[in-house]
């Protein structure tokens, strides 16, 4: 008779990594959804570019490193996602191959792959991009029948065969001080996704659905999210500017909900949650209200994402029943 | 009534309470039972039998020559076939006194009443009594009753939480002992001068929350006695019957790291020993025979059994009805907190509270992946550590990073291992990390020496 002897617990929760990012992928189909609405087919072309490569990347460099095949857990898919929503629509098709390099291969895999990467790997593949590419990576189109307010922003066609019209990013006209134009798309309009922006950042209203699915499965914790959002606005208010329109505009709300709430990447914590999320939106803040980009949200994670470790030594809690006094 | 606090963290795993309405049911009929010379926590007793030894029920075969030891007594009448050294599961090595019953149960002259007449003389009774906590830990019981002085205990605090899945005994005790166990309160409230008592008992049992309040109910009416005893009715979260989570809960008092009840002048017992203190305190007859539960996907009737300390466990399985295949996994204790016994041939033991017998299938341990950090271990840890960092620094064997991160506190529930997606074995690289941590100072005096 052989009989399994392991230490307790003897029975686990269903729960596994794979179901987590499952629902991840789950909750971002929404915003898959109206990014094809806006910006057309060539939106899902892109997505299954990233999502297809960063598997074979996965696949290809487990197998290079002699590692066990990972492609099970699904991580690549999700990042392959968050990759292509942080592209504009208008990239030439190579782009996204080098993203899912990038992301899969030099951010993930080299550090030892799950859980081990030490920034968001889509994220730092969006930044790699935008300094190699600053050209491709900000020409911002929309589906000529999307175009937000009333105004034809532009007439020029972009790139060859596709029936996209350029147009400014919301943060863009706000920069450029043109916020009192009729082509500044309103409320509603940033709210449902009619707006110029990267693939899945442009409808709050189809990333909140995702959102309330992943709290409703206890996926994410609001904790990161709501700190990081609320800064933003604090400090945009703070500053003159129109808060409620900061929060609606740009990557911030796909950022502050999809990539700071990365497990690997953020803070275990409550109070290091909470440390990390205003640190997320004073780095934002700054960017937006006093940098020379029109966009902070990666730069702001990214920067977090590095500090993690350390508000995680900053932030161990303290034990139930208080702390055990050193013995001397 | 009024619930004080509740403990953050925790798990609500499937309660798999089969046997809940399962009245207990006394087997009797082993041919030998295999007792061991330590069932507590302290050093083993000294065995005074000897092979060909006729020995009766209740009788004196091991006696505790140490204050932290129990002694142990005889759950059958028969004869000695052999004393006899073996490995336990536990990995040491013990003495086991083997005995052939006679079927007959004849009950020992020294079984007599004890006669109590101060402190001095319920405390050896209960220690007389072979009585060790029986909520699973086999901490003798005598020992907490006597905390340092200055930490005598103001709330006696009863255990029937009973947040172990498939685990029922506690509550079919007060289901079907309610008497006993308010007397047993009773009597420890009295005997150490205890001015109130709290049961915790978890919401998921409101039989026992009834029948134990129905209890003292009758005592007001027919004797007029209104003892200070009050039943809480806890949250239904594993690990409410942990003792630290328990107090917490029950009193809003937090013990402190790496202190005991005492600390805050509580004294925890589980509701199965203040029954057999009443019991014994009217019939003398000491700890022989132990109440648990009997479950898991491989038994083929679960069911609560009365059986003879001692009794070896497949006998115990036959008698209940079998298993209905080859057995995977059988565990000692809770699914939670148990051991997994490394075969099937054990002894019931005094602190037994449940043999959990797993088929194949669900034996088996799901693989290991990478941690992903989704911090739900940090979420659910009563005690608030990280346990996937204290995982790290184990298998790193970083001894100072442990002790920064407060991996003594640990008190190993489970309930970040059972959450953990990436199948981690956290606990199982807390308690490697722990053995670290013990032996780093022998480590050293070792290197030390060999400097020299």
């Amino acid at each position: 008779m052989n009989l399994q002897v392991s230490s307790s617990p003897h029975i686990r929760d269903q729960a596994s990594t794979t179901r987590l990012m499952l629902d991840v992928i789950i909750a971002l189909l929404p915003a898959l959804g109206v990014s094809i609405y806006m910006f057309g087919v060539r939106s899902l072309l892109i997505v299954f570019l990233t999502c297809t490569t960063a598997v074979l990347f996965e696949y290809l460099s487990r197998r290079l490193m002699k590692r066990y095949n990972s492609i099970g857990d699904l991580s690549a898919v999700v990042t392959g996602l968050l990759l292509a929503f942080n592209l504009p629509p208008t990239v030439p098709l190579y782009i996204p191959v080098i993203g899912s390099f990038v992301a899969i291969i030099v951010v993930k895999q080299m550090f030892g792959g799950i859980g081990q990467n030490f920034v968001n790997p889509a994220l730092a593949s969006r930044i790699i991009l935008t300094l190699s590419f600053p050209a491709a990576m900000t020409r911002w189109a929309i589906l000529a029948g999307r175009v937000p307010g009333h105004g034809i922003p532009g007439t020029e066609p972009i790139g060859e065969g596709l029936d996209l019209i350029a147009t400014a990013t919301p943060l863009y006209l706000i920069q450029a001080g043109e916020t009192g134009q009729a082509i500044m798309p309103g409320y509603l309009d940033l709210f449902i996704g009619y707006k110029g922006g990267c693939l899945g950042e442009v409808s709050i209203l189809a990333l909140a659905a995702g959102v309330v699915y992943l709290l409703i499965r206890r996926v994410i914790s609001p904790l990161i999210p709501v700190t990081y959002i609320l800064t933003v606005a604090m400090l945009t208010a703070l500053f003159g500017q129109d808060p409620l329109y900061h929060v609606l505009s740009g990557g911030l709300f796909l950022g502050a909900f999809f990539m700071a709430t990365d497990y690997v990447t953020s803070p275990l914590s409550h109070k290091g949650k909470i440390i990390f999320g205003l640190g997320c939106g004073l780095i934002t803040s700054l960017v937006r209200l006093f940098g020379g980009m029109t966009e902070g949200v990666s730069f702001a994670i990214l920067f977090m994402n590095i500090l993690t470790p350390h508000i995680d030594r900053w932030t161990i809690p303290v034990p139930f029943g208080g702390a055990r006094h050193a013995k001397s | 009534m009024f619930r004080f606090g509740h403990f953050s963290g925790g798990v609500h795993p499937r309660g798999n309470k089969n046997t809940h309405f399962y009245p207990t049911v006394r087997l009797d009929k082993f041919a030998t039972v295999r007792i061991p010379m330590s069932m507590h926590i302290g050093p083993p007793c000294t065995c005074l039998v000897k092979e060909g030894d006729p020995v009766k029920v209740g009788q004196l075969i091991g006696r505790a020559d140490a204050p932290m030891a129990v002694p142990i007594h005889s759950s059958v009448s028969g004869t000695v076939k052999s004393v006899l050294k073996e490995v336990a599961s536990t990995g040491k090595a013990v003495q086991v006194v083997v005995i052939e019953s006679d079927g007959l149960n004849t009950v020992d002259e020294s079984v007599q009443p004890p006669v109590i007449t101060d402190r001095a003389s319920f405390l050896q009774a209960v220690w007389d009594s072979g009585l060790v906590g029986l909520g699973g830990a086999g901490f003798p019981t005598h020992i907490k009753m006597q905390p340092p002085a200055g930490k005598e205990p103001d709330v006696l605090v009863i255990n029937a939480a009973e947040c172990e899945p498939y685990i029922t005994t506690d509550f079919r005790q007060c289901a079907e002992h309610p008497d006993e166990v308010i007397d047993g309160i009773i009597q420890v409230m009295k005997h150490l001068g205890i001015p109130k008592a709290l049961i915790g008992v978890e919401s998921n049992k409101p039989l026992a929350i009834d029948v134990l309040n129905y209890e003292l109910m009758k005592l007001k009416l027919s004797a007029n006695l209104e003892p200070d005893i009050s039943i809480v009715r806890l949250k239904t979260r594993y690990p409410q019957g942990a003792e630290k989570m328990l107090i917490y809960s029950l009193t809003g008092r937090k013990v402190p790291a790496g202190g005991l009840p005492h600390d805050v002048h509580v004294l925890v017992l589980n509701v199965g020993t203040v029954r057999f203190i009443s019991k014994y305190l009217k019939t003398g007859m000491p700890l022989i025979r132990k109440r648990l539960t009997l479950d898991g996907s491989a038994v083929k009737v679960p069911c609560n059994i009365n059986v003879p300390v001692g009794a070896p466990i497949p006998d115990v399985i036959e008698a209940a009805g079998g298993m209905t295949g080859e057995p995977g996994k059988v565990i000692m204790g809770g699914s939670m907190m148990g051991v997994a016994l490394d075969r099937l041939e054990a002894s019931i033991i005094k602190q037994n509270n449940a043999i959990l017998v797993f088929d194949q299938k669900e034996a088996q341990l799901p693989p290991e992946t990478q941690c992903i950090r989704c911090a739900r271990c940090v979420n659910v840890c009563p005690m608030h550590l990280m346990p996937t960092t204290l995982d790290n620094m184990s298998r790193n064997q970083d001894i100072e990073g442990l002790n920064q991160y407060h991996i003594m506190d640990c008190i190993e529930c489970g309930s970040c291992t059972y959450v953990c997606p990436a199948k981690r074995h956290l606990v199982q690289s807390i308690r490697i990390g722990k053995m670290h941590i013990r032996s780093a100072p022998r480590a050293a005096q070792a290197k030390e020496g060999a400097a020299k």
